[in-house]
């Protein structure tokens, strides 16, 4: 929320994660140390079994780390239990997923709504109305999910995500179910959300134009943050994803 | 959170139906249960209301002793002459001495008129005094001497018109009187199957042997006079033997019995539907849990957007409540007709329930309200905590599962433990604990841990049983498909091609015709798919697939998989079928081993050539009729056992009731008994003050040949009794009752004394010849009838027969209960398979394939809840036969066979829906599905 340009919302100090014990253990992260600034777009790019999504997933306390500590807003997030957690999920954190995770049973609206309605709040005044006009869905607001495209499911997913106005959103693969067309448009709403309301965003993608919209790129390749590169277009970014593979 | 829970009702609205249908059937039960008794006893509160009506006191009999309700022993009647000194007492306004007793109707065709197991009632009428008269007249007139006047019902249903003559049995043969008039009684809407018979006070003595005497004195008393004043008056004149009673006082007297009945009868009838609950609560527990495995990426939703754990489980719980209060609303209302269809179940299985409409109490609604929403959130509370243990993280991984309880591991251990504790309480309450409370509750609570235990564990067991049921659900799927073939599948394969199938009218039209011919029944199925064919785009598929019968082998290999993908599952859906077989078991079990001891009993000790009992095999009877046959030609000997209560003194004024009968001196020539002490011929020269008691009677009161016993007669009389015999009765009993004397010695102290049984042994035994005279002879007693010793046994077990199908028919309830689980588990299942089965049909599987697959895979659920619960039931049943002596252990081995039919029509019918869904699913967009 109201944390300077300049301030840390979120970072990882030397994060290991290890699935499985003996002689099966898989390690995901192999000390990784990562801050993210405010107000900014934050893409993590990787291939697959790089560990882009296990590094995601501990940063929004989903999951925990083998070692190594998390701190969002300034709290260390790898020691709180399931009720402080979930308090600062309330607070802090929004998400948006790839496969949009909207509650069938619920119209549009009560979709966005949901996580103000959990935590027992009220939208307000206004924010509401120009969070939808900005995502685009104002005639669509009393429709089930079934009853609306993939994007239009995506943009109630990001309305969502945006309603509570949380120090960070993360967005795993938003367009990974997605056309390209549709795709190019829910990528300029993330964008827009970082420029008009200086949302804090982290987007796991593999995908270089979903990238190309960031202010900075992360590389992951075997458990380790390779290589970082500041706003670039598609193309670098495909080049710095072939010498990955390659290397 | 409330938001979301009431939309994931409305949003499954299938699922709800299916998974509220377990608690509306079980909260049905309760509360029809409810308005059954409330209507019965409504109904006995207006007879016994209209019956005291303007009587302030009552005189009455006073037996020495409170009578049991078993023996037909009415309290003694007393001289008439005590009416007029009632009469003249300064305070009595009005008066009225009556008499009552059975007294049968009998109808055109000869025989009695009887309707179910209902009383046959006589009773004096003095229309001179209305004010005590609780009939009012419908037609034709009072009854005079010679005259019966007779209820509306009764005529109603027997065609009987004023004037006609009509038969009247009572103590002594049929008298015939003439129908005065019909009447009806107070206002009460029925009697249920009673009969009415009203008669003029000497006509009535005559009847009932009581001439010179009353039952009754009914006493008005004069305005301004206090009850209390009236009493002690007539307290004051009252000779011993007799006593006064307040008319209300009276009434709450004669409702004893019949409150105790109501009372045993709610019990009982709740008790079922507590079985029902019980399975009930399995099913919705079951669906819940398979429900919120499916949701488990909605959960995890709910948490990463800052739902807590709480609220999750919150919104389970609001989820039960919801379904709850809905499937207990519905279940109250069904209970009413459930009401109805006891009566008539009742009705038709021998017992005729008066009834009063089907009053709706607030102790109704709220207990039946109450009970089902408590069950449904009881049995929501597991599947609940289970939907707090969804991780957030599961929101992003694919085929994310509920990880597993922290007990999980405990759970084999944990349910041998449970069961264990269940086997030892039952134990305890069967051969340790004294008190009815005591022995119910022990038993109670075992029986719920054996249920428990063992459905915790069955998931163990899944494997092997879904292994060995597998070839037997394929066969006897496959018996099955054959016997239905030509009735139903074929049938409707050739309406369906008839009415829209290819090719050209005159084809189609044969096959129409052979179709509506095997089964016209399902010309109103294809009905109802043309009409809706014409109204709606929608379009019925031609079944392609010729009807067949054959096992097909890929379908139920598949079918088979599937019944162990998911052992808890599978184990939980055939619990709640466990359940209720394990009761059904168990009745059988039991019967059989009362059964067999029984029959065992009667060979051996039934060793003449007839008997005769009531027409209903088991009211006692009036000796005239075993007189009668006396003087048939070939009788050899002629024996009556006379029932009846007694006392025998104890410490401090305290008196213990027992059974006493009287026997007759050609006994031991009609029955063997085996003699610890004495010989056959004891029984038959008891003389004056002889009596005989059984081994386990001796044993029990330390008596011995030459004991003296005392015994104190209804009448007050004390009888010194010297113990001539003991005698070792078979396991089953013996028509003998606590203390055995002469009937001489019956007759003379026993008022109105009634026969249980006669026995009679004939010159050449059992001949056409025989039966003929011996049925001749007994022809002015419609209400006896002559049996050889098999129809004697056929017809008392059949009596219980009666009893243990209105059990089998209760349990059924809860059987269905299961079958409604079976149901909702396979939905379930085919949706979470919804991509699977897309992709099965998708490498070339047949929708019959599909549907047999489905089918196959119910029928080993049902299978496996049957070996469970038949198992369960049997050794239960061992257990009770160990822990009660008349009771023999023996395996029912051909009702456990229809029983587990019974499962396998259940597993084919659960499969139906479900089948038909996962046939329909279009392979497309199956696979599409996410």
């Amino acid at each position: 929320m109201g944390n300077g340009s300049n301030g840390v919302v979120v970072d990882a100090n030397d994060v290991t994660r290890t699935y499985g014990q003996g002689d099966t253990a898989v390690q995901a992260l192999r000390g990784v140390s990562v801050d993210i600034a405010a107000g900014q777009l934050t893409a993590v790019m990787g291939p697959s079994g790089s560990g882009k999504s296990t590094l995601m997933h501990i940063l929004a306390g989903l999951d925990k780390p083998t070692s190594g500590t998390v701190h969002i807003a300034g709290t260390d997030i790898t020691t709180l239990g399931d009720n402080d957690l979930t308090k600062l999920r309330r607070e802090h954190i929004g998400f948006v997923f790839q496969f949009f995770n909207l509650l069938p049973m619920l119209t549009a609206k009560e979709n966005i709504l949901l996580p103000l309605t959990i935590a027992g709040e009220k939208p307000e005044n206004g924010w509401f109305d120009s969070l939808v006009t900005q995502v685009g869905l104002g005639d669509r607001l009393t429709h089930r999910p079934a009853e609306l495209s993939g994007g239009q499911q995506q943009r109630v997913a990001i309305a969502r995500a945006l309603v509570a106005r949380p120090t960070v959103v993360f967005a795993d693969e938003p367009t990974g179910n997605l056309d390209s067309t549709t795709s190019a448009e829910i990528l300029q709403l993330v964008r827009q959300s970082v420029d008009s309301y200086g949302q804090t965003t982290v987007m796991v993608t593999h995908d270089a134009r979903a990238a190309e919209m960031a202010d900075r790129v992360l590389f992951l390749g075997d458990g380790r943050i390779v290589k970082e590169m500041p706003r670039s277009n598609a193309h670098d970014i495909l080049v710095a994803m072939e010498e990955l593979k390659i290397g | 959170m409330t938001l979301f829970a009431l939309r994931g009702i409305a949003g499954r609205k299938l699922r709800t139906v299916l998974t509220a249908v377990a608690i509306v059937l079980g909260v049905a039960m309760v509360s029809g249960t409810f308005v059954l008794t409330d209507s019965i006893s409504g109904a006995f509160d207006a007879i016994f209301t209209s019956t005291y009506r303007n009587t302030d006191a009552v005189v009455s009999g006073k037996s020495a002793f409170k009578l049991s309700d078993q023996n037909n022993t009415t309290d003694p009647s007393f001289d008439e002459s005590l009416l007029t000194r009632v009469k003249a007492l300064p305070d009595v306004d009005a008066a009225l001495g009556g008499v009552q007793g059975d007294a049968h109707l009998i109808g055109k065709n000869g025989k009695a008129i009887v309707f179910g197991g209902a009383p046959n009632i006589g009773f004096s009428v003095d229309p001179t005094q209305p004010r005590f008269n609780s009939l009012t007249l419908y037609q034709g007139a009072w009854p005079g001497p010679g005259e019966v006047i007779v209820d509306k019902s009764t005529a109603g249903k027997k065609d009987l018109r004023v004037g006609q003559t009509i038969g009247v049995q009572s103590r002594g043969p049929v008298v015939k009187l003439r129908i005065s008039g019909i009447a009806k009684y107070g206002a009460v809407s029925s009697i249920g199957g009673a009969t009415l018979a009203g008669f003029d006070l000497k006509t009535a003595q005559s009847l009932f042997d009581k001439t010179g005497k009353l039952d009754q004195i009914r006493i008005a008393k004069k305005p301004s006079v206090s009850e209390d004043k009236l009493l002690a008056e007539v307290k004051s004149i009252l000779p011993p033997g007799t006593q006064v009673r307040t008319g209300d006082a009276q009434a709450s007297k004669d409702e004893e019995g019949i409150n105790s009945f109501l009372s045993f009868l709610q019990k009982f009838l709740l008790a079922f539907g507590g079985v029902a609950l019980f399975v009930g609560s399995f099913v919705i527990a079951n669906s819940l849990s398979i429900t919120i495995a499916q949701r488990t990426r909605e959960f995890a939703t709910l948490r990463t957007l800052g739902a807590s754990r709480r609220q999750v489980r919150l919104a389970v719980l609001v989820e039960a409540l919801a379904t709850g209060i809905l499937a207990s609303l519905t279940g109250l209302f069904l209970g009413l007709a459930l009401a109805k269809g006891l009566f008539w179940l009742f009705e038709h299985l021998g017992f005729t329930l008066p009834n009063n409409g089907l009053p709706f109490r607030g102790r109704t609604i709220l207990v039946s309200l109450l009970v089902g929403i408590v069950v449904t959130v009881l049995a929501s509370l597991r599947p609940a905590f289970r939907a707090t243990r969804v991780p957030p993280i599961a929101a992003v991984r694919e085929g994310a599962v509920l990880p597993p309880g922290r007990f999980a591991r405990f759970r084999p251990v944990g349910s041998v433990l449970t069961a264990g504790l269940g086997f030892a309480l039952l134990l305890l309450g069967l051969l340790v604990a004294h008190g009815t409370r005591d022995v119910i509750v022990l038993m109670l609570v075992g029986a719920l841990l054996i249920f428990f235990g063992v459905a915790l564990f069955a998931p163990q067991l899944v494997r092997p049983l879904a292994q060995a049921a597998s070839p037997v659900a394929r066969w006897a799927v496959f018996v099955f498909s054959v016997l239905v073939w030509p009735f139903w599948t074929k049938p409707y394969w050739l309406l369906r091609y008839g009415a829209w199938g290819p090719g050209s009218i005159a084809k189609r039209l044969p096959a129409f015709v052979l179709g509506a011919l095997l089964n016209p029944l399902l010309l109103i199925v294809v009905l109802v798919v043309v009409v809706r064919k014409a109204v709606s785009s929608w379009s019925p598929e031609w079944p392609v697939e010729y009807p067949g019968v054959l096992p097909d082998r890929p379908s139920t290999l598949v079918g088979a998989e599937n019944s162990q993908r998911n052992p808890q599952r599978t184990a939980s859906t055939a619990a709640a079928l466990m359940i209720g077989l394990a009761l059904v078991a168990l009745v059988a079990t039991l019967a059989a081993g009362i059964i067999k001891p029984f029959t065992d009993a009667v060979d051996q000790l039934f060793t003449s050539d007839y008997a005769i009992t009531a027409q209903n095999n088991f009211d006692p009877i009036p000796p005239s009729a075993a007189r009668a046959v006396g003087h048939v030609s070939g009788v050899e000997a002629v024996a009556s056992v006379r029932a009846g209560d007694g006392a025998i003194p104890g410490a401090a004024g305290h008196v213990k009731v027992v059974n006493v009968t009287g026997v007759e001196p050609q006994t031991s020539k009609v029955i063997t008994l085996k003699w610890q002490e004495g010989t056959p011929s004891t029984i038959d020269n008891l003389g004056a003050n002889g009596a005989v008691v059984s081994k386990a009677y001796a044993k029990d009161h330390h008596l011995t040949v030459g004991s003296q016993i005392p015994l104190i007669t209804p009448t007050g009389r004390l009888l010194y009794l010297d113990l001539k015999g003991i005698f070792a009765p078979p396991t089953g009993g013996s028509p003998f009752g606590n203390i055995t004397i002469s009937s001489a010695t019956f007759d003379a102290n026993w008022q109105q004394p009634l026969n249980l049984f006669t026995f009679i042994k004939m010159r050449d035994g059992v001949t056409d010849a025989n039966t003929t005279a011996l049925k001749a002879a007994i022809k002015d007693f419609p209400n006896a009838k002559v049996q050889t010793r098999k129809q004697f046994k056929d017809n008392q077990i059949g009596a219980f027969k009666q009893i243990l199908n209105i059990l089998y028919i209760l349990l059924a309830l809860s059987v269905v209960i299961s079958l409604f689980g079976i149901v909702n588990t396979l939905v379930l299942t085919v949706f979470e398979r919804t991509r699977e089965l897309g992709m099965l049909r998708a490498i070339g599987m047949t929708r019959r394939q599909v549907r047999r697959m489905i089918r196959h895979e119910s029928v080993i659920t049902a299978l496996i809840g049957a070996v469970l619960g038949l198992v369960l039931g049997v050794v239960l049943g061992a257990l009770f036969a160990i822990a009660v002596k008349d009771i023999q252990f023996v395996i029912p081995w051909l009702q456990l066979v229809i029983f587990t039919i019974a499962a396998i029509i259940v597993g084919i019918l659960a499969a139906i829906f479900p089948a038909r869904r996962a046939a329909r699913l279009n392979p497309l967009e199956a696979l599409h599905y996410e």
